[in-house]
């Protein structure tokens, strides 16, 4: 018998917890374990993205990750990302508007991956708006309108903060 | 596909992970994993072991003198890049990092797990290689410093024996009137490179060039170093240095790319970087 692991981590804010074998990758854990299907995966080598969830808030590829190693840590999937009575996310609305998406495969790694990079870079030049997308492949749109979402999405997230504050 | 089973390891400190690196001979250490579990996953390695060395704090680490930048074990690729002491005191580093994979995968990865993994095409190895570095490593048995140039014995293959651990690679600081520069050339931005050079050019006190050195990843086996002081001669011809870079490497065809294009793609970009360099060494002279 395959030795097994207590992991207990925090995803989208609740406590979850899995008996699982070592060899468990984290995108795995989410999907089969945790039932979190929101999660894709696309290539399991790192390649195409579509598995990016945040990691203590930072983008990172599940599929390259053990579920023992995340252990202790926070992780938020596609399906932490909406407002908790289900508002979707200025990220995920500004994708909507933008047609930012086709068949969706590859929308969650994206979702996950902007979310972080407009949290670091509010007001992205279009070069950083490439840079920070490079690495999610995206079989349908073209990403002309992803370009076009992420932008959108800072416009949407400096309106949200604008009203925040008054 | 999926990672084939094996025994897992999480120690806590560093003693810890060398005993149990000692007590399992075919044991690997797994660091940022952006390397070693695709490798696993496409079921291409199938240790007995991992170490899994995340969880040793005392590796997460990144000390910044005026001698130059100490990167631990768990210093992460994008830590690294944005460290602002780091750049002020050895800024080819971070320009090199930028070329590395992606923002997700440099969240992860190491900067010693990437001289550990010894890619020929990788950007670290090169840039340690050019700036005569060292690697720390620690096993059960003590403690030793290996040069850049005795680290990289072939594709893949670190001088680390079973039961080693990479603690630490150091990368010098730069010196007065120097300048670095790092250019390549992939298929896709964050891909692996065709072909990618480190120059670091120092200029005298009558900025007549002291020494001009570049590190290549791309071309052969391991990194490749090259002292062009004499070849650019005191007043930089960085096109003759480009040309003697040419006429001496060696490098394949695969399906990326032709030897030929690769031979001329590597006289372009060092042409480029030794140029980038020497402006800077120039700037940092008037300063
Ligand atoms: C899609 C993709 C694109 C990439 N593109 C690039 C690129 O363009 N350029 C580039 O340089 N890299 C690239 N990488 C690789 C990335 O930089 C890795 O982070 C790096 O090569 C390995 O670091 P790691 O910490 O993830 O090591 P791991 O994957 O954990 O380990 C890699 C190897 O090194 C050994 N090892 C790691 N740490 C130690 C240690 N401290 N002591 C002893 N042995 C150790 C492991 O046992 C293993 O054999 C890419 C990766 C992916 C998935
Ligand atoms: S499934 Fe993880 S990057 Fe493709
Ligand atoms: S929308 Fe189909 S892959 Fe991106």
């Amino acid at each position: 018998m395959e030795e097994s692991f207590e992991v207990a981590l925090t995803v989208n804010g609740t406590h979850r917890t899995a008996r699982v074998p070592a060899r468990r990758l984290l995108s795995d854990l989410l999907r089969h374990d945790l039932g979190l299907t929101g999660t894709h995966v696309g290539c399991e080598h790192g390649v195409c993205g579509c598995c990016t969830v945040l990691l203590d808030g930072e983008p990172v590829r599940s599929c390259l990750m053990f579920a023992v190693t995340a252990a202790g840590h926070e992780v938020t999937t596609v399906e932490g990302l909406a407002a908790e009575d289900g508002t979707p996310s200025p990220v995920q609305r500004a994708f909507r508007e933008c047609h930012g998406l086709q068949c969706g495969f590859c929308t969650p790694g994206f979702l996950c991956t902007v979310t972080a990079l407009l949290r670091e870079t509010p007001n992205p030049t279009e070069e950083q708006v490439l840079e920070g997308i490079s690495g999610n492949l995206c079989r349908c749109t073209g990403y002309q309108n992803i370009v076009k979402s992420v932008h959108r999405a800072a416009v949407l997230l400096a309106e949200a903060a604008g009203e925040g504050e008054s | 596909m999926k990672p084939p089973p094996f025994g897992y390891h999480a120690p806590g400190t560093l003693d810890e992970a060398l005993g149990v690196l000692a007590a399992v001979p075919g044991g690997k250490v797994l660091a940022g994993g952006q390397s070693l579990v695709p490798l696993l996953n496409m079921r291409l390695a199938a240790p007995s072991d991992l170490v899994d060395i995340n969880r040793v704090g005392e590796l997460d680490t990144l000390r910044v003198t005026a001698g130059g930048v100490r990167a631990g074990a768990l210093a992460r690729h994008a830590r690294v890049e944005r460290s602002a002491a780091a750049a002020a005191v050895q800024p080819l580093l971070g320009r090199a990092l930028r070329h590395v994979a992606h923002p997700a995968i440099r969240n992860r990865g190491t900067v010693v797990g990437s001289l550990a993994h010894a890619d020929p095409a990788a950007e670290l190895p090169a840039v340690l290689a050019v700036l005569r570095g060292t690697v720390e490593a620690a096993s059960a048995r003590g403690r030793r410093t290996i040069a850049a140039a005795e680290f990289f014995r072939g594709p893949l293959e670190p001088a680390l024996e079973p039961g080693e651990l990479a603690v630490s690679a150091f990368f010098p600081a730069a010196p007065p009137r120097t300048g670095t520069a790092f250019a390549e050339t992939a298929r896709r931005h964050g891909d692996y490179a065709l072909s990618g050079v480190a120059a670091v050019v120092t200029l005298d006190e009558d900025l007549r060039v002291a020494a001009a050195r570049t590190g290549h990843l791309g071309i052969a086996p391991v990194p490749v170093v090259f002292d062009l002081t004499g070849a650019a001669g005191p007043g930089g011809d960085w096109a003759a240095a480009a040309a003697h870079v040419r006429e001496r490497i060696d490098p394949e065809s695969d399906i990326h790319a032709g030897a030929g294009y690769r031979r001329h793609l590597t006289g372009v970009l060092t042409e480029r970087a030794l140029n980038a360099a020497a402006s800077e060494a120039l700037r940092k002279a008037g300063e």
